[in-house]
């Protein structure tokens, strides 16, 4: 066979300490999802995926891992800075959960603003974002995608398997629940 | 009438690349054999400005740096014309060369076996080819999917490993 296939899966494990999770380290399914803050489908799947975690409850525990796709959105490597410049202050979920709540909005003033609204410690955010303290876990983060096969934004991943469906909210509730099932 | 089954067969690993000279702008034009001494991903794509083609071209961008680390050279050929492909690059922040398979159109897709009769465009193929111009690794997509940079990196370091161990 000419042809190769290969089974896309996620090549970093993910880790409690590194990643930024939401849930139980106990959760039956673990979902990543590698995404880009200024991309309108990751901006669509957003209020899906809180929707399926608030519905799968203690059941599964949610990863976002960085995907900026520089040459398509200009602002996405600068919001997922900011991401990460709220982390280092533990206000991670605020900043990203306020980065897709406003996506069309995310120039370099924007963000600052969005530091003063969520009452960070703006001085340091703004040095750690001119001095781009955060790049290096950002570029971290998106090599780690291209590796396991993310093709675009948003990718998704349950249990380490790239979810080659799409992410419509009882498509990904059906891949949840099957995955729960499976690892009960 | 269904869309045609991806079946096409790419030249296989251990074939010769076929040599070409296609334009890569309206004056400028490219052949593979310039890039003799490092390896080269061919990635051959559908049509300029599809939202699929689109996503990938502007992964590969993002990507190229990794690619470079290989020294490798990517080249991106489809059926458009360099017009079209200079004000798709342009658009879409592309620094690297779209090549121009217009005329004879698909030619060269046609060497690689690659092109497809019924719709007129290439397939979505990728091939890394060695510094000697030997395929070491082809792979054609279905043309609805992204087919990622993970293949060509994994084929870039594999040949970095055989040349290591000669």
């Amino acid at each position: 066979m000419s042809k190769t296939q290969w089974e896309a899966v996620l090549t970093v494990p993910v880790d409690g300490e590194r990643d930024h999770v939401q849930g139980l380290p106990t959760a039956a399914v673990t979902l990543v999802q590698y995404g880009d803050y200024e991309c309108p489908y990751c901006g669509e799947a957003y209020p899906i995926v809180k929707e399926m975690l608030a519905r799968m409850g203690e059941a599964t525990r949610f990863v976002f891992r960085n995907f900026p796709i520089s040459t398509s959105h200009p602002h996405a490597e600068h919001a997922a800075e900011a991401a990460e410049a709220a982390d280092a202050q533990g206000r991670f979920w605020e900043m990203h959960d306020l980065l897709y709540e406003r996506q069309r909005h995310l120039t370099d003033e924007d963000l600052h603003a969005y530091a003063e609204e969520l009452g960070l410690d703006v001085e340091r955010f703004d040095k750690e974002m001119a001095e781009h303290v955060h790049a290096d876990r950002v570029h971290e983060d998106f090599m780690s995608g291209v590796r396991s096969g993310v093709n675009g934004t948003p990718t998704f991943y349950i249990n380490g398997v790239r979810h080659d469906d799409s992410y419509e909210a009882e498509v990904l509730l059906d891949a949840l629940e099957t995955a729960a099932a499976s690892a009960r | 009438m269904t869309e045609a089954p991806h079946h096409a067969t790419p030249l296989p690993p251990g074939t010769v690349a076929p040599d070409f000279e296609l334009p890569s702008t309206p004056d400028q034009r490219v052949m593979l054999s310039d890039f003799r001494g490092q390896p080269v991903i061919l990635v051959f794509y559908p049509e300029d400005w599809s939202p699929v083609c689109s996503d990938q071209l502007g992964l590969y961008q993002a990507v190229l740096a990794e690619f470079q680390k290989f020294g490798a050279e990517l080249i991106a050929i489809s059926v458009d014309s360099a017009w079209s492909h200079l004000a798709f690059a342009k658009d879409r922040n592309l620094h690297f060369p779209l090549l121009a398979d217009f005329e004879p159109k698909g030619e060269v897709a046609r060497a690689y076996q690659v092109y497809r009769d019924g719709a007129g465009t290439s397939e979505r193929a990728l091939f890394v080819i060695d510094a000697e111009g030997v395929i070491r690794w082809s792979y054609v997509s279905p043309v609805g999917v992204n087919p990622g940079a993970d293949g060509i990196l994994r084929a870039l370091e594999e040949l970095r490993g055989k040349e290591e161990a000669t």
